[in-house]
């Protein structure tokens, strides 16, 4: 009889529904997975390294580049690592916009996994959909840092400089008549917060119309009912955080367990899957992005009544105002070192988490007193969860792997480093 | 130090007893070290032992020591800290163990423990070349196919020793040595204990 062997394939680097360059090895027998192998690294930059030979303030922007859809949840984790060594605390105004701002950012980043999840299983309207709120976000970061992006705004110390008092405004062009133009700016006439509160009002229509399109879906539901099943046990032992973890019914969430910043302040409620699929993590994403919209309002009405410093006064880590700098000798004296040596970290190690939209995304800094980092480690939520897509992909036909990849919420800016 | 530590290093001292070579409390975390020889055990005692239940290998890195504090590291090379996490009892936990030959760093595989310590091993090989015994797949993870040397080795240069072009003649990609000149704009100073002493704002 003839030998019949297993086929082969290889699943990316260059596959749109990859979310990036993931290479994955599939090996199948007829239509079904036998054995999936992902073959990560071809985004791996080292940022690990290059910390290693910037000062503390310079790795800031290299953390955005990280897990480039949820950017400032990235630099939350280095400045508190940076700020448990220091010994600094950040103002109380400054813990209030973070937490703000990393709930923006929890939604950016659902808003993009459900809208490519739903794209690469088949639903090519949820993306657009999705798109459009994130629209709104991404200005948000735009206003508060002048960049869409790679916002580099949480320092050491604080944020980088106070929420704006307008918004920027769309102007007319070819594409946009004056009509347009006056709809669009309606929201923006305002301050920052104006411009978030309106649409904290306004998302939880969107959320609904979200899942109007794929919670009661019968496509969707077909492609991820039961599709990547994981058990609560296996699910810690596999290093879950995050979604994946709570879609598996296990009840952990930094933000309530260990909170940090001023999280225990905050009203919210923590959502838990049941069956621990496709489905179940859904859910919970959806779910996560009502109660982050629960945040940011809690955060907008106390940022309205309490104005204040949003950066730390220690001159030795955050630098002086610059008005003060260029009036004060001491203050420029500052200033310079800062800008030129760095600031010293005491000896030491330290580990700070948070609870990253995808998981946990902690920073294990190790310092020897000097103006860098000795060792920056960065635990990537990812890196454990694609590490598991063999397990979760055994079993099922190749058309569910692009279900699971799309699940786990991979992007390979953050597991590549 | 909160009762909750102290709690826990309590339990770890009863536990674990003579298996301890040090337990150090600082900034809220605490860090427990052990010997080479008991790290597996140790690591399936923390994880089943009901006064510590760590379900969870959040973390697990290699570093090298070599270059601490401009060279005043007396210790071994290489060390391999995990992080772990028990959801049941909301506990954190350092898990440090030097590796006892610094020309040919081996240690125990900690897979069958926690899985997820897998691609975490592999990555640890990959950039430091810690090997580790009994781990079921020992690839490279992040470099390249075919990559030599161990990038996160503190003697590894931060601009690599080859770089990559296109060939136009041969008509392929190849390797040859690096011609960029390494080069450091801020360079890395250890001051004395109360320089910039932050507390001193």
């Amino acid at each position: 009889m003839a030998e019949i062997r297993n086929y082969t394939i290889n699943f990316g680097p260059q596959h749109p529904a990859a979310h990036g360059v993931l290479r994955l090895v599939l090996e199948l027998d007829g239509e079904v997975i036998v054995r999936a192998d992902p073959h990560i690294g071809l985004l791996h930059r080292g940022t690990e390294k290059l910390a290693e030979t910037k000062t503390w303030l310079q790795t800031v922007p290299y953390l955005d580049r990280l897990d480039y859809v949820s950017m400032m949840c990235n630099e939350h984790a280095y400045c508190l690592a940076v700020e448990k060594l220091l010994g600094v605390e950040a103002p109380l105004r400054a813990q209030y916009i973070r937490v703000m701002m990393d709930e923006v950012t929890r939604i950016l980043n659902h808003l993009l996994n459900i809208g490519t999840h739903a794209l690469d299983i088949g639903a090519m309207t949820m993306v657009l959909y999705t798109f459009r709120e994130r629209e709104d976000l991404m200005d948000v970061y735009e206003a508060v840092s002048g960049a869409r992006l790679h916002a580099a705004y949480y320092r050491p110390g604080g944020v980088y400089r106070d929420l704006p008092e307008r918004m920027p405004q769309y102007e007319v062009n070819k594409f946009k008549n004056a009509e347009t133009v006056r709809r669009l700016n309606e929201a923006r006439r305002g301050s920052l917060l104006d411009f978030l509160e309106d649409f904290t009002s306004r998302f939880p229509a969107c959320v609904d119309e979200y899942e109007t399109l794929l919670t009661d879906n019968r496509i969707w539901k077909q492609r991820t009912v039961g599709v990547g099943v994981v058990s609560p046990e296996r699910a810690l032992a596999l290093g879950f955080t995050g979604p994946m973890l709570r879609g598996s019914g296990v009840e952990w969430d930094l933000r309530k367990k260990q909170p940090y910043e001023v999280y225990d302040r905050m009203a919210f409620d923590v959502p838990v899957g049941v069956n621990g699929d496709c489905y179940d993590r859904y859910l919970v994403r959806i779910e996560e992005m009502r109660q982050a919209n629960r945040i940011v309002r809690q955060c907008i009405d106390w940022l309205r009544q309490n104005p204040g410093p949003v950066i730390t006064d220690n001159n030795k880590v955050a630098p002086p105002p610059r008005e003060k700098m260029k009036a004060g000798m001491e203050e420029l004296i500052h200033h310079f070192k800062l800008f030129t040596e760095g600031m010293h970290v005491p000896p030491g190690e330290a580990y700070a988490a948070i609870e990253h939209p995808k998981g946990e995304f902690g920073v294990y800094a190790i310092s020897d007193g000097a103006n860098k980092p000795y060792r920056i480690k960065l635990r990537s939520p990812g890196f454990p969860h694609l590490a598991a897509t063999d397990e979760m992909a055994q079993g099922h036909m190749i058309a569910d792997a692009t279900a699971i990849i799309g699940t786990i919420d991979l992007v390979l800016g953050d597991t590549d480093r | 130090m909160s009762t909750r530590l102290e709690t826990l290093c309590h339990n770890l001292q009863n536990v674990l007893g003579d298996h301890v070579v040090s337990l150090k409390t600082a900034l809220g975390e605490v860090t427990l070290e052990v010997a080479a020889g008991h790290y597996l055990e140790v690591a399936r005692t923390l994880r089943d032992h009901p006064d510590l239940r760590f379900e969870q290998l959040i973390d697990l890195t290699g570093v090298d020591y070599s270059a601490w504090g401009d060279g005043a590291w007396a210790g071994r090379r290489f060390a391999v800290a995990c992080h772990l996490t028990s959801v049941s009892r909301n506990w954190r936990l350092r898990l440090r163990v030097f590796a006892p030959d610094d020309g040919f760093p081996v240690l125990a595989s900690l897979v069958e423990v926690w899985n997820s310590a897998n691609w975490y091993e592999r990555e640890a090989f990959d950039l430091f070349g810690i090997l580790f015994e009994g781990h079921p797949d020992l690839r490279r993870i992040l470099t390249d196919y075919g990559f030599v040397g161990h990038p996160f080795r503190k003697d590894f240069p931060i601009s690599g020793h080859v770089e990559m072009r296109y060939d136009p003649e041969q008509r392929r990609v190849v390797y040859q040595p690096v011609t960029i000149e390494p080069r450091e704009n801020t360079p890395r100073i250890v001051r004395e204990d109360s320089y910039g002493d932050v507390g001193h704002g």
